[in-house]
């Protein structure tokens, strides 16, 4: 397939955007504005870019802790994103979550978890009650390589064939669960064998490609809500930053990242739509990423900081959990 | 009429997935099986496998997928065939159920029931048989209850299913065969006060689910001999009702807490420390505590009934309080 200019434009804003809004993340973590666990997805943005449009409204998103991105294209407000991250009221999650724990009830994206893959059962209930429900939609859920080794990960393939869940499971491949690369950590390294396994209908694409990636979700999101049976592509990608920001990269080398980084996603949809996409459009949607961005940090500042008396708040609705 | 704890329950689950659409049923041989403590016989064939949902064994994920549903609108009731399993769910219970409301600013709720099978007398040792009730009962975001009785078999769920959030609650295996009269319909039950099951004036027995039974034994055995126990059943083991036990305390002076759990971290310890604080100026007589030995809950007959608390015990440690 190849897209159009509107499409190639769509696709190179929402990578752009992401990828803006986590450099700016590492700056204002290196400033001490943000603190915790910060996992940026630098280089693995065409897959939140291929994928997320590809849903409807109506569909719900479960994500992991590497979720900016998700989030944001999503349409959580950049400001909202911003301010969680700096620990504020403003924040989705009111300053509670954090760079991990990004929530957006209205949006359907229902976060945002930091134990490797306990999103999974999640995603699976969520797609059983729209199911029951008859609303038609369908959940999309993302994970990596390393929550593949998880037994969650097995015992959620086997639930979601067993009871054909509306499901799309969304393997976002980056070839290291945090410092353990790809075959120190899996027997069968070709992943989606494993959900083919427990008769999940499976595919591998080429998550680096953003048209590749849009190509196969639409056909995918198309499918599991005609079926109504789940279906897994697992996306080869790869981070470009470390796991965190506590990590010295000791198990790769330099060379391996920078062979990867040939493969940039933003990178190499320039160089497809070259001619059709000129270097004004680029300037120019970086400049409105940069502006969005801007405003976002603006007003996470501007947040203040949640009343230490309302600590206790939202542990149960009555109150009464503490 | 005359009921037993176990058709109570399943009364209950019926009533439950009759008053509402919502509501569905997740677990490990509840179908088919019936249950492996009978308590969902029945129930695939009036509902449907729809609402009915027999599990795979994997406990965290129809866990998982229970907190998913109560997410997404609906009303799961999910059953973990005992607590000794409910261990391979504790990452969705606790990192999940029980931290997403918070860790969400508000937004997600989480309105699911967990029931399980808990405590020991059945001599299926180790691995069936543990009570960690108070391992649930230490985490913010659930509520805990343990029915100790017919009646709070038959009217918690009905109470449970009207919270937004998640309830656990714990059914003791040697329950389940108890029976008793019920009015009809069922009273409603309210899950924020512990219940004085005996009222006495020399002394506070203080404990919950399977040890009732043994407790009241105790306090009969007690008044032969002249000792006027009260005896109090917590009821909801999170949130404590500290009202109602200082209150006892504050008239009788002296306690003793009969817990299943193992002593070093139980739930005895904490009501203890509650006393300890607030009530400490009423106390007569050092805080006595019967609980389970300190082993993994042995096969053989004799020793599982040397490892667990009884009746004697309950009278001795009452007797020592008063000395």
């Amino acid at each position: 397939m190849t897209p159009t200019r509107d499409q190639a434009l769509a696709m190179l804003r929402s990578m752009i955007r992401i990828r803006r809004l986590e450099e700016r993340c590492a700056e204002d973590y290196a400033a001490g504005k943000i603190r915790g666990f910060l996992h940026l997805y630098i280089g693995e943005e065409a897959i939140a870019a291929g994928i997320i449009p590809a849903l409807a409204a109506k569909d719900a998103i479960v994500g992991t802790y590497r979720e900016h991105g998700h989030a944001l294209l999503r349409g959580v407000a950049a400001e909202q994103i911003m301010a969680e991250m700096y620990g504020k009221s403003g924040g989705c999650a009111r300053g509670r979550g954090g760079s991990m724990h990004l929530f957006s009830r209205e949006h359907r994206f229902y976060g945002g978890h930091a134990i490797v893959g306990g999103g999974l059962p999640i995603s699976l209930g969520i797609a059983l009650a729209d199911k029951v429900r008859g609303t038609g939609a369908i959940t999309c859920v993302f994970f990596g390589d390393g929550a593949v080794a998880e037994g969650e990960f097995h015992e959620s393939m086997n639930l979601a064939a067993l009871w054909k869940l509306p499901v799309l499971f969304v393997c976002e491949n980056n070839q290291y669960a945090m410092g353990t690369a790809l075959v120190r950590e899996h027997a069968e390294p070709e992943l989606y064998k494993l959900a083919a396994s427990h008769r999940v209908g499976a595919e591998r694409i080429d998550g680096m490609d953003v048209v590749a990636v849009a190509e196969a979700a639409g056909q995918a999101v198309e499918r599991v809500r005609e079926t109504a049976a789940p279906w897994f592509i697992e996306c080869s990608t790869y981070r470009f930053r470390a796991h965190s920001m506590f990590d010295p990269e000791l198990y790769r080398d330099k060379a391996e990242v920078e062979l990867w980084k040939q493969r940039d996603p933003i990178t190499l949809l320039v160089k497809r739509m070259a001619g059709v996409v000129t270097e004004a459009d680029i300037a120019a949607i970086e400049s409105g990423a940069d502006d969005e961005i801007a405003r976002a940090c603006a007003f996470a500042e501007a947040s203040p900081l949640e009343p230490v008396a309302e600590l206790l708040r939202d542990v149960r609705a009555s109150g009464e959990g503490t | 009429m005359k009921l037993s704890y176990r058709t109570a329950m399943r009364e209950a689950l019926r009533e439950a997935l009759r008053a509402d659409a919502r509501v569905v049923l997740i677990g490990e041989d509840i179908g088919k099986y019936g249950g492996t403590y009978a308590v969902t016989l029945g129930l695939l064939d009036e509902f449907g496998p729809e609402r009915v949902r027999d599990a795979p064994l994997s406990e965290s994920t129809f866990v998982g997928a229970g907190i998913g549903a109560a997410i997404a609108g609906l009303k799961p009731i999910v059953e973990i065939m005992t607590v000794n399993f409910s261990l391979l769910a504790l990452d969705q219970i606790v990192n999940g159920a029980a931290a997403l409301r918070h860790m969400s600013g508000g937004q997600l709720e989480v309105p699911l029931v967990i029931r399980m099978a808990t405590g020991a007398g059945r001599q299926v040792a180790a691995q069936h048989s543990h009570s960690l009730e108070n391992w649930y009962a230490h985490v913010p975001g659930l509520r805990v209850v343990a029915p100790a009785t017919v009646a709070d078999a038959r009217g918690m769920l009905a109470t449970a299913l009207r919270e937004r959030d998640p309830v656990v609650i714990f059914e003791h295996v040697q329950l389940y065969n108890r029976e008793e009269e019920l009015a009809d319909p069922a009273p409603a039950v309210d899950l924020d006060r512990a219940a004085i099951r005996r009222p006495g004036r020399d002394a506070t027995i203080i404990t919950y689910g399977g040890s009732l039974p043994c407790s009241l034994a105790a306090a009969t055995k007690l008044a032969e001999r002249g000792i006027d126990a009260e005896v109090i059943d917590l009821r909801s083991l999170r949130p404590l009702d500290e009202a109602t036990l200082v209150a006892s305390v504050s008239r009788t002076h002296r306690a003793v807490l009969v817990d299943e759990g193992w002593r070093t971290g139980s739930l005895a310890g904490e009501v203890a420390a509650l006393l300890g604080e607030r009530a400490f100026w009423e106390l007569d007589a050092p805080i006595g505590r019967v609980c389970s030995a300190e082993v993994p809950i042995p096969y053989a007959k004799h020793l599982e009934v040397a490892a667990l608390p009884s009746a004697e015990a309950v009278v001795a440690a009452v007797e020592a309080v008063i000395a």
